[in-house]
């Protein structure tokens, strides 16, 4: 399993236009990723669970990706937070 | 049909400007729960089915409405997001539940699943995501649509100037909608980021959202004026009222056209050379605020406040979280941190600083934070930290020698290898510059150049110490005088020696504010200059209407001059002509 923290660094939080491009990035892998905030866990496959962890810029979240090509999902996924977010 | 019963409804404005016309009414889609209690797996097995095709062909019809539009457009994003939702796994696995173990029917299940998920979201008091419920909304609409097999309904808006009138506006409304017939919205629902308000804003069309109940009075073809800049909607007016409203809509449109234009357009001589206004700003309010005027970051972000009207030092997450909140109100538009600036002037309660004699020329800033590194280092720390939330930069002020920069480089060092250390992220390559406002560091621009990324002039205190003159001080003040032979010789000098040796070099003191001064500093090279926002337009307008090439011959005028009073009027006589 891999785990990885990050800090949304993109001043609107994460909003529906880049939820949607998470959403699918994860949705190209077989592992399964989850997202945690504090105590609250929801799986990357759900719009409406990305969208109700409510996140602003600045929070810190956990990312676990467990399966098969949980390093190849690890890699685009931390490229997704330290570079595509912000050009979304 | 007159309703004298309803005549001014508040609102939110979310869109500014005066809309008059004739109201048209969005249906809203009327879902109801049927209660029907499905009996044996058979029919179980058949909502779920019902259900799948329902969402399938929703989102065939999302694709549809999607390969009509050409280009890449917002709507699009609209409607990815839409078939998201469509598809969206935790949407299904709910609906599943509820039609599997509480055997209602797929229509009720939609119904219920999608109210809870809009409550979910309203309750988390964010006004973006509470606006998303309405993206939710359609989501499930649409496949109740398909689920009961609706027909689209086919009512078209007639005529121009229209005034749409809804409980709130779908996404899909939002794509299908003749945006080019439409003059105004007023929603019963909705915040600042709502459809509505989003394209509204977009397009310029005057709206109010967030009405109340009390729009549900309104009928088709009634006369509407939709204020925008008060967040009223007017209905039924009469002959006086309307009178007042068409003088007011076309005042508006002569105000903004003016101002508009200049807000959003760039700052560019008319040889073409691009200028770049920021704002002098002192918290994330300010930030916030500039862009309305146009704004292209800040060029000084005084830190006093943070400081100033407490009991002791800010500590660092504090110090992190003030300028971290302007990093993300910046959205990645520079910002230029200046480090603190106090002194025997500038007291701070909890700091004790001894009297001085002349508290100008004696321990402040910057000699303050070499001398006593852990308040230094802790702004350091607080800077950096933040810095990978916007484009920060570090300026430091009271330079008065090229030891100074480099103390000041060394405890930056120190501070990011401790970070680093701690594994704690920041921007390595963050920007470091000084305010030139002492005349050593002036006239010795061309050494100091070298050791840093960036100079800003500061004008107040480069004009006071070059001239030896306390400008608080009542029987000296008319000696203070920013357009002195021998203080633009010094900002020549700087501006100069910046641009050969390619560092960039802006101003952040009154002078670039000043509509006289304009044109001579840009004859002189200077090609950034923050000021307070107000007087961005104003500067802006001059900049727009000049060339380069004419700035330039009034900078070598000037140099001929050898007064402040002579340059003072010729700058002003040459800015009317």
């Amino acid at each position: 399993m891999i785990t990885k923290e990050y800090i949304i660094t993109v001043p609107e939080g994460l909003h529906a236009r880049p939820a949607t491009n998470l959403i699918r990035l994860a949705k190209t892998f077989k592992s399964v990723t989850k997202l945690k905030k504090g105590d609250k866990v929801i799986k990357l496959n759900s719009m409406l669970n990305i969208l109700s962890m409510g996140l602003k810029g600045g929070d810190a979240i956990t990312i676990h990706i467990e399966g098969e090509d949980e390093q190849d999902a690890g890699e685009a996924i931390n490229k997704f937070f330290n570079e595509e977010l912000k050009h979304l | 049909m007159s309703n004298p019963v309803i005549n001014k409804i508040n609102g939110i404005k979310v869109s500014p400007g005066i809309a008059i016309g004739r109201a048209y009414l969005l249906e809203k889609s009327n879902q109801q729960i049927t209660g029907v209690m499905l009996i044996g797996p058979e029919q179980v097995e058949q909502e779920i089915l019902k259900f799948e095709n329902a969402v399938k062909d929703s989102i065939e019809e999302v694709e549809v409405i999607m390969s009509t539009l050409t280009t890449h457009t917002a709507s699009h994003e609209i409607l990815n997001v839409q078939i998201e939702l469509l598809q969206d796994e935790q949407i299904k696995t709910d609906v599943w539940e509820m039609i599997l173990s509480q055997h209602k029917n797929a229509n009720d299940s939609v119904i219920e699943v999608i109210e809870a998920s809009i409550i979910v979201l309203k309750n988390l008091e964010n006004d973006y995501l509470s606006a998303r419920a309405a993206d939710i909304k359609d989501a499930g609409n649409r496949i109740l649509k398909h689920l009961n097999n609706e027909k689209p309904s086919g009512a078209k808006m007639q005529g121009e100037d229209v005034i749409i009138i809804a409980e709130d506006i779908t996404p899909s409304e939002v794509v299908t909608m003749d945006l080019s017939k439409v003059s105004g919205f007023a929603t019963q629902v909705g915040g600042k980021t709502s459809h509505a308000a989003i394209v509204a804003k977009s397009r310029g069309i005057p709206a109010v959202v967030g009405c109340g109940t009390e729009l549900a009075g309104i009928q088709t073809n009634d006369l509407i004026i939709v204020d925008g800049e008060n967040g009223e909607i007017i209905v039924q007016p009469g002959p006086d009222v309307l009178n007042h409203y068409i003088e007011k809509k076309n005042d508006f449109l002569k105000k903004t056209t003016l101002l508009n234009d200049l807000k959003d357009a760039k700052a560019i001589t008319t040889d073409g050379v691009e200028i770049t206004l920021l704002a002098n700003i002192s918290n994330a309010t300010d930030m916030e605020a500039s862009f309305a005027f146009g704004s292209e970051g800040c060029g000084l972000l005084r830190t006093e406040v943070l400081f100033m009207n407490r009991t002791s030092f800010p500590n660092e997450e504090e110090q992190f979280e003030f300028y971290k909140e302007i990093a993300l109100k910046a959205k990645g538009k520079p910002v230029i941190v200046r480090t603190l600036d106090i002194g025997g002037d500038k007291k701070l309660p909890y700091f004790d600083l001894p009297q001085e004699q002349n508290p100008f020329l004696g321990y402040r800033a910057i000699r303050i934070c070499l001398r006593q590194k852990d308040i230094f280092k802790t702004q350091l720390a607080a800077i950096l930290r933040a810095s990978v939330f916007g484009d920060l930069k570090i300026m430091l002020p009271m330079i008065s020698n090229i030891l100074e920069i480099r103390e000041a480089k060394m405890i930056l060092q120190e501070v990011k290898t401790e970070l680093a250390a701690l594994q704690i992220k920041f921007n390595e390559d963050i920007q470091l510059g000084i305010m030139v406002e002492i005349p050593s560091a002036a006239v010795t621009a061309d050494l100091l150049a070298k050791e840093i990324d960036f100079f800003s002039i500061g004008t107040n205190d480069l004009c006071q110490y070059t001239l030896a003159v306390d400008r608080l001080n009542e029987q000296v003040k008319h000696l203070y005088e920013p357009f002195n032979p021998g203080v633009l010789r010094l900002i020549q000098n700087v501006i100069e020696q910046g641009n050969k040796q390619n560092i960039h070099t802006g101003m952040c003191g009154e002078l670039a504010g000043d509509p006289s001064a304009i044109l001579l500093l840009l004859g002189m090279g200077l090609r950034e200059f923050s000021m307070s926002a107000p007087a961005i337009p104003y500067v802006k307008n001059l900049i727009n209407n000049t060339s380069i090439v004419k700035a330039r011959e009034i900078h070598q005028h000037v140099m001929t001059l050898d007064s402040a009073e002579t340059i003072i009027h010729y700058l002003r006589e040459s800015n009317t002509q």
